[in-house]
């Protein structure tokens, strides 16, 4: 199968690649680039836990091609935290233990990033209808929801 | 599937040329929500990936003539961040909401959902009974189809081979109008509609009913446009009578599957139930434009 050379701009950073056309962009990001941050849960767009934003947009990397992204720019899991500082969001899933196995967390962490950028104030319910694409067989959400409002707060009167 | 490329097209000519030239099997990528699942999943082994996402054309919300045209490739998302697109049409926003996650309406689009053709599709019911029109560009150039026309059974579609839904047109609303749509699902997110109903309806300044559409989903193989139930309402105040003659007609239109997710008998209630409920709601935002 012919690659595709792809320039594009991950976390900030120029990046190019080879990929197969069939080659997702979570395939891409996982097994070319060697960003294993970025989970696969379901494969098929139903869990979340390969979330990723593309030009702002949160999306499921596994139903993008990597072919598709060429002059983009990504936002991953890799990105978030400020080298050794973290991001208030990672800093309240630990606070409030809202994780347990890990699979699910990059995916919550880039959803709710995308959330409180749009909606700095997010009432429960819009927290939880937000994140209802992204599965956490664990927790059972109570936890993921309160480390979310918290770190909400938290960045508001930062 | 081996051999399969990856082309992106920039006009709809483009497009055409590009799909006209492969002899095997092509799919076009809007989203790629349906698309990229069925070839992960070997339902499907395209040949050439046509994606159709940088046409201009196919990425526009705009209004014309006084009603709105959006292209079938803009993602669920855009539409929803769209306050006058929303605030004109909300029965066909109520749709486009339940499709899928934050994710998935970050990509899915409108023409992909009406193109994949599930009988189940939740913005296909109110695009129809918005009396949406799909333009259709193909290799004879274009085409506008009522978008009740585009999906002929489960992933059947009445396009012939290089045409590609391009836009949507909604027509301008009379005064006193108003539209919604409502599903049954186990979930309340991240669910496929068991069934879905919308209705669009117009009143005159008297509050009579003038004009009706009620659409069916998910209780037969393809969105079922129901003549009788709009005629039920039409000429009345959409009183309750009014209302218990459409549910008749609705669950009499029903011919649904019957599986592990709903029985006929359970489709053809809920159908009258939910066609009821979207009345209502249609009814109240019509009152209030």
């Amino acid at each position: 199968m012919k690659k595709v050379h792809i320039s594009t701009t991950i976390n900030g950073d120029e990046v190019d690649f080879l990929c197969e056309p069939t080659q997702t962009l979570l395939d891409v990001l996982r097994d070319e680039l060697h960003m294993t941050g970025t989970k696969e849960g379901c494969g098929t767009g139903d869990c979340g836990a390969c979330s990723v934003t593309l030009d702002g947009t949160l999306v499921c990397s596994c139903l993008v091609l990597g072919a598709e992204v060429g002059d983009k720019s990504i936002e991953t899991i890799e990105g978030m935290a400020q080298g050794e500082e973290l991001h208030p969001l990672q800093q309240k899933f630990i606070d409030h233990v809202a994780l347990q196995c890990g699979i699910c967390t990059p995916g919550l962490l880039v959803a709710s990033k995308k959330l409180l950028e749009r909606n700095p104030d997010p009432s429960e319910e819009e927290i939880r209808y937000w994140l209802a694409g992204n599965l956490c067989r664990c927790t059972g959400y109570q936890k993921i929801v309160e480390a979310v409002a918290d770190a909400a707060q938290e960045m508001r009167s930062a | 599937m081996d051999n399969l490329r990856y082309e992106a097209a920039d006009t709809l000519a483009h497009a055409a040329q590009l799909i006209a030239a492969e002899s095997g099997d092509v799919r076009v990528l809007a989203g790629g929500t349906d698309v990229l699942v069925q070839m992960h999943s070997d339902m499907i082994e395209p040949d050439l990936i046509v994606d159709i996402k940088n046409i201009p054309e196919v990425r526009t919300i705009q209004q014309e003539d006084g009603g709105w045209r959006f292209g079938a490739a803009v993602p669920g998302l855009e539409l929803m961040d769209h306050a006058d697109f929303c605030a004109a049409w909300p029965g066909v926003m109520d749709g486009v909401k339940l499709i899928g996650s934050v994710q998935i309406r970050g990509r899915a689009s409108v023409g992909g959902n009406l193109c994949n053709a599930s009988p189940a599709a939740d913005s296909v019911p109110p695009m129809i009974a918005a009396s949406a029109m799909a333009t259709v560009f193909g290799p004879n150039g274009s085409r506008e189809v009522p978008v009740q026309d585009i999906a002929v059974g489960p992933g059947k579609t009445s396009l012939e081979k290089g045409e590609i839904v391009v836009s949507f047109s909604l027509p301008p609303r009379p005064a006193h109008s108003g539209d919604a749509y409502l599903r049954f699902t186990p979930r309340t997110e991240m669910d496929i509609a068991v069934v879905g109903v919308a209705v669009n309806l117009t009143l005159d300044d008297a509050g009579i009913c003038t004009a009706a559409r009620v659409v069916l989903g998910a209780v037969a193989a393809r969105a079922l446009l129901v003549q009788e139930a709009a005629d039920a309402l039409i000429g009345t105040s959409v009183d309750d009578a009014a209302i218990e003659n459409m549910i008749q007609e609705v669950r009499a239109a029903c011919r649904p599957i019957d599986d592990k997710r709903g029985t006929i008998e359970f489709r053809t209630k809920v159908a009258g139930v939910l066609a009821e409920r979207a009345t209502k709601i249609a009814l109240e935002r019509a009152r209030g434009a």
